[in-house]
């Protein structure tokens, strides 16, 4: 049977799933609520002396009929006093000995670090979360992302806070940076315990295009956003693998970025992650979205005989290597099962306008299944991702297996193109149609008219 | 299933006869439309008779531009919101959506249709403007869809149009021969008068064309002239007991329906003769007022001509089949009906069915006395008019489409052919 517990520099959970410090941990109340739902740990909403907010604060990036694909939002940290949270905190602890608790800060002078860091941990905290990576509202104040961009200040401020530490010190990174591992570095030269990332990124959500107004909208203005859900998702990733491989970065990493089920779980943790935490898919469907997560984890660690989330914890880094690496002798190329496919046409017209006219469509109006010209296909995907039936277009290998030659081989052996001319080009034999061929391709009647010229 | 009470009153009425196809919410249309697969050389289009940029339309209304997916509905169909609700769709563009390939439901193309017409409509949005005159006039014979989407075009090219409607009411079948639940007098009243006031063409109702004085003023007045006269009154079945009283044809039951409502009289059994969709749409109606229905149908379920979900949809209502079995006389005692006397056309035994009204859906006669007026217009032996390929007839100053060329197709097959013939007369008339 699956063990979920995990350990994040001392940090006990009963399970990697902790709720990201935001708005569902802004109370003792919703902590607990969520503590007895199943999740097993939460940082709290970052505490700090306590701002005043805006009316109209999130804004929702929808896809067709998905609401919250993205997510914006312009709340600051808390803004209600230490004493209440502090409080609090020591209820759920008292409450809740086993789960995690953790607190977000957000302070400005070494006083005040020192001053909050003996408070929260007087109340009963596991361990703290800097908030390094909140990118509006605060960063102008000289907090948040300010220093999360700031290396040197970050370290700084990181030494002080374990100057005095006796709880495991988390630093949170913000992704509005060009290279994440660069705090990730200073976080483990000024001492952190553990990273997490990412903070949310600066964001304009959408603008309303009848009032000339982003989103959200604060009476006619709005300011930029941090942006997170479901499709910040891939970004957080690569910053994860990023800090995970980086040799200087050994410290625990805790993974945020658009989690919303087992399945993102278990990506952020085979990148490397040691507990995952989550904010937007609780905002969107509440607390209960736990039962989900835990029970596919606990499946997926069954069926791959994973006792512990150490044993997978990180297990695709050693799959994640530099492009020059990858073996220029693999070959796939697309194959659609006739008997799935629906007719759509849809992998013909990607591949037509925007790969590379692989796809070809009979001549027989009737039938309406395209077939693949495996001369042309390059094995780009483009086909098997816009598919919209289960299983229909697969890649197929086409290579022996037993060959490797990587551009690094090829830049030893001097095989690389290196002039613009070059009869090494990748392409040079490729087949490609003659420019005016667009003009004469037959296309569907309501199309409209070819522009004259 | 099936039980329908007497409507006493209207709302009674329209909900006995509730809409099949509702209009769509904006959260309906908003979840519908994200499922649409913008298919390549989409099936659908293919499809639609009237040819409508189906997936583009659709993918405008996902992007909150409804007007702009009205605009493309009617570009190609001048009954945009009326196809949307009376259409086979079943058997056109959703029928061809690539959903059915697969487990997937189909796309309510015809739903998301009517919703983006009804906002241009409600909202009675301007989405064109007459060309500046061109100096030529065409007239009109029947303000049904082939004659208004004829005149819809032509207007949009600066044609002066003047329609001549036989009946009170504009559109022809659509408000007097669908079946109410496939959309209310309502409805279609809306979309006509929302065409006539950005088309500005003139109708002229109650104006039957019939001596040939008529001919001759219209000869001399106009350019052009189209005919859209549809179909005439139920042809006769040619047996036994037809002049009885409570024997009526389907076309005028359901015009009386629709006109009439809750105040039709409806009697306690009623035989409906005919297997096509017209049956179809008389049992299901009858059933709906209350009445208890048999359909009798001289061939075998499956050669019914109707479609599937039509007999379906007359069948849930609570009508019932019967099959093989040929009218031979309709029956009555002084002088009153009592039943029809069928005859098995696989056996040859006869019986007779007790009812108190028949209603015959056996085909609609050709209105061949006004063709005739007019002169040099070829028939066919069935009495269509024959026309080319640019809806001219042999008379070349006419025009012709619709059920009088077809012989009784679709509203939509009528709305994209009435267009077609448009675009023939502007062609006659300004060839070079």
């Amino acid at each position: 049977m699956a063990d979920l517990k995990t350990n994040l520099a001392g940090i006990k959970s009963p399970n990697p799933f902790w709720l990201a410090s935001a708005p569902p941990t802004n109370s003792g109340y919703q902590i607990m609520k969520a503590f007895d739902a199943g999740w097993g740990g939460a940082v709290w909403k970052t505490l700090g002396v306590p701002v005043v907010n805006v009316s109209s604060r999130y804004g929702s990036l929808n896809y067709r009929n998905t609401r919250m694909m993205g997510f914006s939002n312009i709340e600051l940290i808390t803004d209600r006093p230490l004493r209440d949270n502090l409080r609090e905190i020591e209820e759920v602890k008292k409450r809740f000995p086993n789960h995690a608790v953790i607190a977000s800060l957000m302070v400005e002078t070494k006083e005040e670090w020192h001053q909050i860091m003996r408070d929260v941990t007087n109340a009963g905290a596991d361990g703290v979360e800097l908030n390094f990576g909140c990118p509006h509202g605060m960063c102008e104040r000289g907090m948040g992302s300010a220093v999360g961009q700031e290396p040197k200040v970050l370290k700084t401020i990181v030494s002080w806070v374990k100057e005095v530490a006796t709880i495991p010190v988390i630093v949170k990174l913000t992704p509005n940076i060009s290279d994440i591992t660069r705090p990730a570095v200073a976080a483990v030269e000024g001492g952190g315990d553990a990273i997490s990332l990412i903070n949310t990124i600066q964001s304009i959500i959408g603008v309303d295009i009848d009032n000339f107004v982003p989103y959200p909208v604060v009476d006619g203005k709005s300011t930029n956003g941090g942006y997170c859900g479901p499709v910040v998702k891939p970004i957080a990733m690569n910053m994860l693998k990023n800090c995970a491989q980086h040799p200087q970065v050994k410290i625990p990493i805790s993974g945020i970025g658009g989690i919303e089920n087992w399945r993102d779980a278990v990506e952020f943790i085979l990148l490397g992650a040691t507990s995952v935490q989550v904010c937007t898919a609780v905002m969107h469907y509440g607390f209960g979205i736990i039962r989900e997560m835990i029970a596919g984890l606990e499946q997926y660690m069954d069926e791959k005989g994973f006792r512990t989330l150490d044993d997978f914890r990180g297990k695709a880094l050693q799959n994640i290597l530099h492009w020059e690496d990858l073996n220029l002798k693999y070959k796939v190329v697309a194959s659609i099962n006739e008997d799935k496919c629906i007719g759509c046409q849809l992998c013909y017209t990607a591949c037509e306008d925007g790969a590379h006219q692989a796809i070809g469509l009979s001549d027989d109006v009737l039938n309406r299944k395209p077939h693949i010209i495996e001369e042309n296909c390059v094995g780009c995907n483009l086909c098997s991702v816009v598919c919209p039936v289960e299983g229909c277009i697969t890649m197929e290998r086409r290579d022996s297996g037993n060959e490797s030659l990587t551009w690094k081989n090829r830049t030893l052996a001097g095989t690389v193109p290196k002039t613009f001319d070059d009869e090494l080009a990748g392409g040079l034999h490729h087949w490609v149609p003659e420019p005016a061929d667009a003009l004469t391709k037959k296309k569907p009647r309501h199309y409209g008219a070819v522009a004259a010229d | 299933m099936g039980e329908f009470k007497k409507p006493e009153s209207e709302k009674e009425f329209s909900e006995n006869f509730a809409q099949i196809k509702p209009l769509m919410s904006d959260t309906g249309a908003y979840y519908e439309s994200s499922r649409c697969l913008f298919c390549y050389d989409a099936p659908c289009v293919n499809a639609c008779p009237t040819g409508i940029d189906i997936p583009l339309f659709i993918r405008q209304i996902n992007s909150k531009n409804e007007i702009g997916a009205a605009k493309t509905i009617y570009d190609s169909n001048y009954f945009g919101y009326a196809c949307g609700k009376v259409c086979p769709t079943e058997v056109l563009c959703e029928g061809a959506c690539v959903y059915n390939n697969t487990d997937v439901k189909a796309i309510e193309i015809g739903r998301l249709q009517t919703f983006a017409t009804s906002k241009a409509i409600s909202q009675n949005k301007k989405i064109y403007s007459p060309a500046k005159p061109n100096g030529k006039k065409v007239a009109v014979i029947g303000g049904g869809p082939a004659g208004i989407s004829c005149a819809c075009e032509l207007r949009l090219h600066g044609f002066d149009v003047d329609i001549f409607e036989a009946k009170e009411k504009p559109s022809g079948l659509t408000v007097h021969g669908v079946a109410p639940y496939k959309i209310t007098n309502e409805e279609v009243l809306d979309e006509i008068n929302y065409l006539e006031k950005q088309f500005q063409f003139k109708i002229y109702y109650n104006k039957n064309i019939l001596v040939k004085e008529d001919i001759s003023n219209l000869e001399k007045n106009y350019d052009a002239i189209f005919i859209g006269i549809g179909l005439g009154k139920t042809a006769d079945l040619k047996i036994k007991g037809e002049d009885l009283e409570n024997v009526f044809g389907a076309v005028e039951f359901v015009e009386k329906l629709r006109m009439n409502h809750h105040n039709t009289t409806i009697p306690e059994k009623v035989i409906v003769l005919g297997g096509g969709n017209t049956a179809m749409d008389a049992a299901s109606e009858c059933s709906r007022m209350g009445a208890q229905v048999i359909l009798a149908y001289r061939r075998s379920k499956e050669e019914m001509p109707a479609y599937d979900f039509e007999y379906e949809l007359a069948k849930s209502v609570g009508a019932k089949g019967i099959f093989s079995v040929s009218p031979v006389e309709i029956v009555g005692e002084n002088g009153k009906l009592t039943g029809v006397k069928l005859k098995s056309t696989i056996d040859g035994n006869e019986f007779v069915e007790s009812c108190d009204w028949v209603i015959k859906a056996t085909g609609q006669s050709k209105q061949v006395e006004l063709l005739n007026l007019i002169g040099n217009i070829s028939l066919d032996e069935k009495g269509k008019i024959i026309v080319d390929r640019n809806f001219q007839t042999s008379n070349k100053k006419y025009f012709a489409a619709g059920d009088a060329v077809s012989g009784g197709e679709e509203v939509v097959n009528a709305v994209a052919n009435g267009k077609k013939a448009a675009d023939g007369i502007s062609e006659m008339l300004f060839k070079k």
